[in-house]
């Protein structure tokens, strides 16, 4: 059995490309290139060479021994937080905006909710020349200025999403909708691997490299390849999505999702899709979302507005429903004391998303010689302010 | 036959008019749709209203939320529609998103449909591929016409398999556009409409999106069989309530 997508643009029941016929000229355009596109040399060697001197790659794999001794495991922290710009969705907007070079478009349209996608994006389109326009839900603006701050800085415009609740689910409706009303010349990045087909799968490839480092870094360090398991922060699940790659369809190497459970599942306050989610369509794709009985998409809810959205991509909820991947939820509490403890332990201050991968150490025990491999997605400036008002610094 | 097949042999261009069920006031729904057939109105859509309209502009948005507020579900809007067809005799169409007919069950929402007297679906992220191979079957058991959108955009190639796996007519989408955001028509609208009709498909067209009066009416008809107001009725609503439909219908035609 393969966990990667299959020809027609699902992983088992999930992904497809449930779009109004607006949009079909567009995702198809996509499809019948992306994968050509992505092989040529002259694209693989630029891209390579951008991730190298732009974005810093190879991230290093960092052996994390004090927490190791504390969690009585070989932990390792693949350290995507040191990529340009704190985090690894440039590693996708790098690869999207040499694909959009390709196609011929000049107009970029992005979605964010923290902001850190549409700095990313930004970021891209400041390093090429183009027209950048990220939507934003007006609630998201508000809550954070800093990376509004930084977009406007790098030439973008941002642009309020008004409708619906205001937050990332709208601003990734407005730029579907953006899409729509400028079908020729526009290529809409997307931030997760979440969206119709090609979508997952075309932002899972940009983010192999994650995976494919570790492959290299684990030999080197430990003399193999494989870890024995693999972790990472879902969101749409993209960072997770490119640490797993490589692994998918490698058995023994164990995958753990985290979601963000909010102030708990069964709350009414939360964000874990996997436990409280249904089939359904979302944002043109087949997958496990929050909604209502009448199929209504509702608000999710967490501390961590990268993780704060009420789908996830379809190849995790084909992990989930296999049972490939083991899903755990972690509450605000438990994710931001865990955050807390690699500051003083290892002196790195992680991203909220990346802190609820790390409270699973507290959770799962793991054996004296488990090689674990923890995908450390995002680095902490951004969530400053949330971690001043929560540990009242 | 089904009543929209009969509808499209009329010897008349035909006025479609959308309205999103639950708006302005969720009880609304029955008196918008007599009044609508009263003045003259050949065919309805009725909008079943969905949290993240895609393909819908700020007018439609912000109607489907108000009738969501309201109260509006898919069990809501069947339960106002049994007994329509006592006083309603024009094509009645559903028109909304793929996931609350998901979630409702397909089989179970299109048995509803037939029991009701509704006469088609429009299902704008319901793929055709999707369709054909998992629904169709569904559809047609219930006796319901599945209507498919097309766009300036749209390849000749793919307007002929939309035209093959039609059996009412093919709701020709204006401009690359969402609903409500481009007004009037100009020389590239002309050419697809011109274009469209050359290509002598097997099922009408109708026009929608940008039809807001009496001369985009006759300009989206002059080849096409009909066309389709959404966003300009809503905004009528939006100011009027469901009273003055009479004065709305006259303006058009
Ligand atoms: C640091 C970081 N990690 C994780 C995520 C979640 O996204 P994904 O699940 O696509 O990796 C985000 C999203 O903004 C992020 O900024």
């Amino acid at each position: 059995m393969s966990y990667h997508v299959n020809e027609k643009g699902y992983y088992g029941e999930f992904g497809g490309a449930f779009i109004p016929e607006m949009l079909y000229p567009n995702t198809e355009e996509l499809r019948q290139n992306y994968l050509r596109i992505m092989a040529e040399p002259s694209f693989q060697k630029e891209f390579h060479q951008l991730l190298k001197d732009y974005v810093g790659r190879p991230t290093p794999l960092y052996y994390a021994e004090r927490m190791s001794k504390k969690y009585n495991t070989k932990i390792y922290l693949k350290r995507e937080d040191l990529c340009h710009t704190g985090a690894h969705k440039v590693n996708n907007t790098i690869g999207q905006i040499l694909m959009a070079k390709k196609l011929g478009k000049n107009r970029i349209i992005a979605e964010t909710g923290a902001g850190q996608h549409g700095v990313a994006t930004a970021t891209v389109c400041a390093l090429m020349g183009i027209e950048c326009v990220v939507y934003m839900g007006e609630v998201d603006i508000a809550r954070q200025a800093p990376n509004v701050a930084r977009m406007k800085m790098l030439g973008a415009e941002v642009r309020p999403a008004l409708s619906g609740s205001r937050t990332l689910k709208d601003a990734t409706n407005e730029a579907i909708r953006d899409w729509i009303n400028n079908p020729v010349d526009t290529h809409y990045i997307i931030g997760s691997v979440v969206g119709p087909h090609p979508y997952p799968d075309m932002v899972a490839r940009f983010q192999a490299v994650i995976s494919e480092e570790i492959k290299k870094q684990l030999q080197e360090k430990e003399g193999r390849e494989n870890p024995d398991y693999v972790i990472a922060c879902v969101g749409g699940g993209s960072n997770a999505a490119g640490a797993y790659y490589h692994y998918l369809d490698t058995p023994e190497v164990g995958i753990i999702a985290v979601e963000a459970a909010g102030k708990g599942i069964d709350t009414g306050e939360s964000a874990a899709t996997s436990a409280l989610g249904k089939v359904g369509i979302i944002h043109g794709s087949k997958t496990l979302l929050m909604q209502t009985q009448d199929g209504q998409i509702t608000e999710p809810y967490s501390i961590s507005a990268g993780l704060d959205y009420p789908g996830v991509g379809p190849l995790h909820a084909h992990l989930y429903t296999s049972g490939r991947g083991e899903f755990i939820s972690i509450t605000d509490d438990e994710a931001m004391t865990a955050g807390l403890t690699l500051c003083q332990m290892e002196g790195i201050i992680p991203a909220i998303e990346s802190s609820h991968g790390l409270a699973v150490f507290e959770q799962k025990t793991f054996k004296p010689d488990d090689v674990v491999v923890m995908n450390l997605s995002g680095r902490g400036d951004k969530d400053l302010q949330n971690y001043i008002d929560y540990f009242k610094l | 036959m089904n009543r929209i097949n009969s509808k499209l042999k009329a010897d008349k261009k035909l006025l479609s008019i959308y309205f999103t069920a639950g708006y302005p006031a969720l009880e609304n729904t029955v008196q918008i749709i007599q009044e609508l057939e009263k003045n003259g109105v050949d065919m309805i859509e009725i909008g079943l209203p969905f949290s993240d309209p895609l393909a819908d502009g700020p007018t439609i948005q912000a109607s489907s939320t108000q009738a969501l507020r309201n109260g509006m579900t898919t069990d809501k809007l069947f339960e106002q529609l049994v007994g329509i067809r006592n006083s309603v005799e024009i094509p009645l169409i559903i028109m909304g998103y793929f996931n609350p007919v998901f979630q409702y069950g397909v089989e179970a929402f299109c048995k509803k449909c037939q029991e009701i007297g509704i006469d088609g679906l429009i299902l704008p992220d319901l793929p055709l591929d999707v369709y054909q191979e998992e629904y169709e079957a569904i559809f047609k058991k219930y006796g319901l016409i599945n209507v498919f959108l097309i766009t300036p955009q749209t390849s000749e190639a793919r307007i002929r398999e939309i035209d093959a796996a039609s059996d009412g007519f093919i709701y020709m989408v204006s401009s690359a556009s969402t609903t409500g955001t481009k007004e009037g028509f100009g020389d590239a609208q002309h050419t697809y409409f011109d274009r469209i009709a050359n290509m002598k498909l097997n099922n009408p067209q109708i026009v929608g999106f940008g039809i807001s009066n009496k001369s985009t009416f006759e300009q989206a008809t002059n080849k096409a069989k009909g066309a389709i107001i959404g966003s300009a009725f809503i905004k009528h609503l939006k100011q009027n309530g469901p009273k003055k439909i009479d004065g709305f219908v006259a303006g058009i035609r």
